[in-house]
């Protein structure tokens, strides 16, 4: 495939990804295509697939059909060595998922360890700047009990991208997060955009999608049924479904 | 009463039995540093494959757990020790001690593990494979750990138990206390030497129950 300037290779590419639970069908066929540097926000109601596809692009769910390629990696190939696959794609969970028999510092340090293969120093000194870009420097050594919802999120975020992964998947990061702690993660994302980082996310923080997002694709019952730049998704929906979600989004 | 200190607690006879006790207690001991370890290793292959294991396999360890359990380790015991040979397989004592106490022990402390495998969430499994972690360092280094820290005080009990039920390797001849005890009191004719077995185990065991006591109130306080 020639590579060009104006028509640089995306990061992700998903293709007729489909996936279903049994009678269920979850996902219809989804494409989604990411360029680097971009910021895609997946928005749509809830049980629409939108989890399900960030999980299917570094595997933690398998598709039953289609193809993904992730920095030119076949996902989804038998020949893939999926852990190597997925230090490129760092992953935040709603729930955080901090290892909480750890601390901050530790969390961060395991992977770097046991995966990069990297010695203790170097481990920890990667750790230490990974935590100081999310404005912890000062909560290194806290477990994550000691810590604020918030914080607890920005040392999920640490560790993921002390990994240097070329791309990043947020599944709605700030759900669970009181209000007030919801902008000094949204901070810290706007801050990885600005680095240049590309990254999917799952949100309803739609003032965050309008300003940050490149793009914003709705999902509705496992289906893309629309996308386009913020301006048009939240100033002239086409689908009536679209006008629907934003609507109720709006009312909140 | 001075009936009952002739019989029971007869510091003559004390004396003369300290010897065999005391070999009795060391063996105790000996077999306690085997049947612990190894119920431990039996207890963790059963956990891994119960929750980690494919289907099949899965299904494989539940019902061997089931049926280890259900067998009173005295006749699992007896068993091997006096039954095999009538295969051809004479495993002798220690071997028939070893054997029976993998899978008794083993199966009691899987089920303890297996429940604090599942006292993790799932969610850190995901977040630690989603960094590259294989299933196996998922395991080993976000898993396991805190699933032993969650089930600590049960563990220690069965630990407990464990040493307790090392007795009833006399039945197959093992001089372990008891069986020493059993002995000094056929010698002397008197039982002297059974109540100086029962307190040699109480001041064995008396740290761990008081363990178990501690990581109990512990762990409840951090509820
Ligand atoms: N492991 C699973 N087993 C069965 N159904 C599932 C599973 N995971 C998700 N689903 C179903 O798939 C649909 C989409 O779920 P999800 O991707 O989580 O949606 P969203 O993130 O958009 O809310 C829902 O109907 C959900 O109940
Ligand atoms: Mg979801």
């Amino acid at each position: 495939m020639p590579v060009s300037a104006d028509a640089p290779r995306p990061i992700v590419d998903a293709r007729g990804l489909w996936k279903r639970y049994g009678a269920l069908t979850v996902l219809h066929g989804v494409d989604l295509s990411v360029a680097e540097r971009e910021l895609v926000f997946i928005i749509g109601p809830s049980g629409s697939g939108k989890s399900t596809l960030l999980r299917c692009l570094n595997r933690l769910e398998e598709p039953d059909d289609g193809s993904i390629h992730v920095d030119g990696i076949e996902l989804l190939s038998p020949k893939t060595d999926i852990n190597a696959a997925r230090r490129r794609i760092g992953m935040v969970f709603q729930s955080f998922n901090l290892y909480p028999h750890m601390t901050a510092r530790q969390n961060v340090m395991l992977a770097l360890r046991k995966v990069l293969g990297k010695s203790r120093d170097e481990a920890d000194s990667i750790a230490a700047a990974a935590l100081h870009r999310v404005g912890l420097g000062e909560r290194m050594d806290h477990h994550p009990a000691q810590l604020s919802g918030g914080q607890q999120q920005r040392v999920a975020i640490a560790r993921a991208i002390a990994l240097e992964p070329r791309v990043m998947l947020f599944d709605e990061p700030t759900s669970a997060l009181d209000p007030e702690l919801v902008g000094g993660v949204l901070n810290v994302m706007r801050e990885l955009r600005e680095s240049g980082m590309t990254m999917v996310v799952v949100s309803h923080e739609m003032a965050f999608a309008r300003a940050a997002a490149d793009r914003v694709v709705f999902m509705a019952d496992g289906q893309k049924l629309e996308e386009g730049p913020p301006a048009q998704i939240f100033g002239d929906p086409q689908h009536e479904r679209t006008r629907a979600f934003i609507r109720q989004i709006d009312r909140h | 009463m001075d009936d009952f200190l002739t019989a029971f607690l007869n510091v003559e006879i004390v004396r003369e039995a300290w010897p065999i006790l005391w070999q009795g207690f060391l063996y105790t001991l000996a077999l306690s540093a085997i049947t612990v370890p190894l119920g431990m290793v039996g207890g963790v292959i059963l956990a891994l494959l119960s929750t980690a294991g494919p289907r099949g396999i899965r299904w494989a360890a539940a019902a061997w757990t089931d049926l280890f359990r259900a067998i009173p380790p005295l006749v699992l015991l007896v068993f091997l020790y006096a039954g095999l040979p009538f295969a051809g397989l004479d495993v002798g004592a220690w071997g028939a001690v070893a054997i029976g106490f993998f899978l008794n022990t083993g199966a009691y402390y899987g089920e303890v593990l297996r429940a604090g495998i599942g006292s993790v969430p799932r969610g850190q499994v995901e977040a630690a494979r989603s960094t590259g972690l294989s299933q196996a360092q998922a395991l080993a280094h976000v898993v396991l750990p805190q699933a032993v820290r969650n089930v600590l005080p049960d563990l220690v009990s069965n630990t407990l138990e464990v040493v307790k039920l090392t007795s009833i390797a006399s039945v197959v001849a093992l001089p372990e206390l008891l069986f020493q005890a059993r002995q000094a009191q056929n010698a002397t004719y008197n039982a002297t030497p059974i109540v100086a077995a029962a307190i040699a185990y109480f001041l064995l065991l008396w740290p761990l129950v008081r363990l178990i006591s501690r990581l109990e109130n512990k762990a409840m306080a951090g509820r």
